[in-house]
């Protein structure tokens, strides 16, 4: 027994288990990020991929158009089944179908097999019939259907450009109207010159609204008067209107360098396009836009006040049981549920600040709120409180660890407590900081729930920055990657078709963490090199 | 015992007492003037208050909550722990060497005119003037003169002393206080410090604290030995060093504790 003894005897001695212990929880942890990370970008970068569509045959005679995706054994395990995207929801009622593997008689991929993305409705397969242009019909290919397109297609910028008009000039008579509603709160008469000034400016906008709207009206039915006769699988036809066709493909004619074009071409959208069909398609604009903002906006309020938190607690309070109270509460503020500070800004910020703003500067539009309600502006400062105990810590833990004698040599030269703070001491800490910072705005990019109450939407009608005066409009509500993520996921109508559209935002919010963060950490890494001891 | 040595002392230290927080006493009672434009050399056994009493002379100590000070230190007759101190005016004419070289995180000639510009200094010829002056005082102008928008952390640990003590010269102090300058040093950056020490004489009253008798010996011209807080033995160098009064000091230059 002795000898076995004493190896194990000396096999703890040494620790060996403990390295093995904390090497597997090392593992475990890098091994589940890996994972989350495979799976979102597996889901996420496949999704704009033009794959083949197939026709299928059925054992009861019947042809389905489908985009394949996935297949998987059926509940008894006996036999495959597959999943196809089948789309053409106006008509089925439903995108996807289960089939069978043993029920498919024939599987073929015929090139003439055309995908449109529409306006409505989603996706729809099937063959291009015939073109109905100027009211005269007449049977046409791909080229054809495009060419036709592409002219209403500039019919379409058109009346683009004519809803930009309409919405300055919506905004402009809000303005108009708001400013009139002030001269009646404050009593000015109706006959006063500037109350007739006003009604005869906004009688000019009246004109002008009416007369682009009958041009919209007239527009829009000269745009919808084009159609396309298209059939589905089983030769059902169905006629669309070519102003709702976003885009059509033949997925099943396209090379490998068509494929790549068509993919980055709808990666780009994603970046710079607007969204459709209540966000499960098109692009996440507005959303990248509000998050980025919000984070901005957020390190904009939480970034200086951590910091001058702590320069106090660690420059100028007098070491003491008050002291160490304050440090422990402001530890113990990062461990508080994220939705209690959604609350309390709702409270204090939105109902509190807001309110009184608005009864002080804006009394007139009440009771509609202006600052009362969420936006921007209330968000950024919730999260700013939920991040600032963050900044505080890693900035009083930076300043810290700057050895006594930086301050001695300062103060030893006849430097005050201020000048030592700002010309030795924060430089120094300022890696630190930066550290405090991206864990800061981390931690706010991955919050949704004090969002929710504070002033995210689902679809914002104009972003928080545009050309109308004063550019910045931080009391407007936004969108936001991480709540589009629970809207698209959860709130959705179809959620079978939003699924992919939940990856590629959730990519794309990691994406945009980690540029902010790289970003910063770069920036921290030149200040180490400046503020930092070389060797000897 | 006490000695006073009246030839032109620009600072004049009358019973001395300091108090650490909790009433510790570190020292008890020193009296001592240091004459101008000289080298005195503080020398004890560690832990005797030879730090403390170097700290006080230029209210380092302040910094530490809650420590005392009883007694008086005059500056060219001026009681420097009275109400109207002005620490930071005073701080500028007595400059501090530390034993841990701290150049600050910026360039060498920002190292360098540190206390001109927190001064509120802003005159460029004044900097560029101060700058190759202090650097040819502290023996470093040669090594650095070609790099002195380069960071003061690339210097070797012997630069950075002599760059400290540059620093410390550029405000024109008066007296200059070095606490074991030379202990994190080899010998040959020793031997350099050495010289500079020597070279500034002629323009700053230094005091120094030193562990190395030899060092004490070398460059100083008077020597205080401190024990437990208490000034033991005060004298021109030569004579502490060849003829001590007291035994306690002769068992300590000779080794016998310490
Ligand atoms: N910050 C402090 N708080 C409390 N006591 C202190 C403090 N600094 C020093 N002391 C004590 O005061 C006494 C004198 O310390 P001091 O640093 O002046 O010694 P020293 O002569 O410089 O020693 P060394 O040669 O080791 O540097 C010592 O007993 C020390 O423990
Ligand atoms: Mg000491």
């Amino acid at each position: 027994m002795s000898t076995t003894t004493k190896n194990m005897n000396k096999y703890w001695r040494i620790g060996e288990p403990m390295v093995w212990l904390s090497g597997a929880s090392l593992a475990i942890t890098l091994l589940t990020a890996i994972i989350l990370l495979a799976v979102i970008m597996i889901n996420g970068l496949g999704v704009f991929w033009p794959a083949e569509l197939q026709r299928l045959e059925l054992q009861d005679g019947n042809q389905v158009i489908g985009r394949l995706i996935k297949s998987e054994p059926t509940a008894d395990g006996s036999a495959l089944r597959r999943q196809y995207k089948i789309a053409n929801r106006d008509l089925y009622g439903l995108d996807f179908r289960w089939i069978d593997e043993d029920q498919i008689v024939s599987q073929e991929v015929p090139r003439n097999l055309l995908v449109l993305e529409r306006i409505e409705h989603g996706d729809f397969y099937g063959e291009l019939k015939s073109l109905n242009l100027n009211g005269t019909t007449r049977t046409a290919s791909l080229p054809d259907l495009t060419k036709a397109l592409i002219e209403v297609e500039t019919e379409i910028r058109g009346l683009r450009e004519l809803e930009g008009k309409l919405k300055d000039a919506s905004y402009l008579m809000e303005q108009l109207r708001l400013k009139k509603l002030k001269f009646d709160y404050k009593g000015v008469p109706a006959n006063d010159p500037k109350q007739v000034a006003l009604s005869q400016e906004k009688a000019i906008l009246d004109e002008e609204f009416g007369h682009l709207i009958d041009i919209q009206t007239r527009q829009n039915a000269r745009a919808r008067e084009d159609t396309a006769m298209f059939t589905d699988a089983s030769g059902r036809e169905k006629e669309i209107v070519l102003a709702d066709i976003f885009q059509v493909y033949a997925p099943n004619s396209m090379g490998l360098g068509d494929k790549i074009a068509f993919y980055s071409a709808k990666l780009l959208e994603l970046f710079v396009g607007q969204p459709r069909e209540s966000n499960t398609e098109g692009g996440l604009f507005p959303a990248i836009f509000g998050t980025v903002m919000l984070i901005f906006v957020m390190s904009l309020f939480s970034f200086p006040l951590g910091v001058i938190a702590a320069i106090y607690l660690r420059e100028y309070a007098k070491e003491g049981i008050v002291v160490r109270i304050v440090r422990i509460a402001v530890n113990n503020l990062a461990g508080i549920p994220s939705i209690v500070y959604g609350i309390f800004g709702l409270g204090f910020f939105v109902y509190g600040i807001g309110h009184s703003i608005d009864s002080f500067f804006f009394p007139e539009r009440l009771p509609t709120p202006t600052f009362g309600t969420g936006g921007l502006l209330w968000a950024s400062l919730t999260l700013a409180l939920l991040t600032v105990p963050v900044v505080i810590v890693s900035t009083e833990e930076a300043l810290g660890a700057i050895p006594r004698e930086m301050r001695e040599g300062s103060y030893a030269l006849g430097s005050t407590k201020f000048q030592t703070l700002v010309r030795i001491l924060l430089p120094m800490a300022s890696p630190g900081i930066m550290t405090g910072l991206i864990l800061a705005m981390a931690r706010a990019a991955g919050e949704v729930a004090p969002l929710m109450i504070t002033g995210v939407v689902k679809l914002a009608p104009a972003l928080p920055i545009d050309g109308n005066f004063p550019f910045f409009h931080l009391d407007r509500k936004f969108m936001h990657l991480g709540f589009h993520i629970y809207d698209i996921g959860f709130q959705s109508p179809n959620v079978e078709a939003a699924k992919p559209m939940v990856f590629v935002t959730t990519l794309l919010l990691v994406l945009i963490v980690l540029l902010m963060s790289s970003v910063a950490i770069r920036l921290r890494n030149k200040m180490k090199k400046r503020y930092t001891f070389g060797t000897f | 015992m006490t000695a006073v040595i009246n030839e032109n002392p620009i600072i004049q230290v009358n019973n001395l007492k300091f108090f650490y927080p909790g009433d510790a006493r570190a020292l008890h009672g020193i009296d001592l003037s240091f004459p101008e434009k000289n080298v005195t050399a503080l020398i004890g056994p560690s832990g005797c208050g030879k730090s403390t009493l170097l700290r006080c002379l230029n209210r380092m100590n302040d910094l530490i909550d809650g420590c005392r000070v009883e007694g008086e230190i005059t500056l060219e007759g001026e009681n420097i722990y009275g109400k109207n101190t002005d620490i930071i005016e005073l701080r500028r004419r007595v400059g501090m060497v530390f034993q841990k070289s701290n150049p600050f995180p910026k360039s060498i000639y920002e190292n360098v005119i540190y206390g001109l510009r927190i001064a509120g200094e802003k005159d460029k010829k004044l900097f560029d003037e101060r700058v190759e002056k202090s650097l040819k005082a502290a023996a470093l102008w040669d090594e650095v003169k070609d790099r002195l928008q380069e960071s003061a952390l690339g210097l070797s640990g012997g630069q950075m002393q002599r760059l400290c003590i540059a620093r410390a010269i550029a405000v024109n102090p008066k007296v200059i206080l070095m606490d074991e300058p030379c202990s994190a040093l080899d010998p040959k950056s020793t031997a350099r410090v050495e010289e500079t020490i020597k070279d500034l004489r002629d323009d700053f009253t230094i005091i120094i604290v030193t562990h190395n008798m030899q060092q004490a010996a070398r460059v100083s011209d008077h020597t205080a030995f401190l024990f437990e807080g208490n000034l033991i033995e005060y004298g021109l160098t030569d004579q502490l060093f060849v003829k001590p009064q007291v035994k306690q000091t002769e068992d300590y230059i000779t080794g016998r504790f310490g």
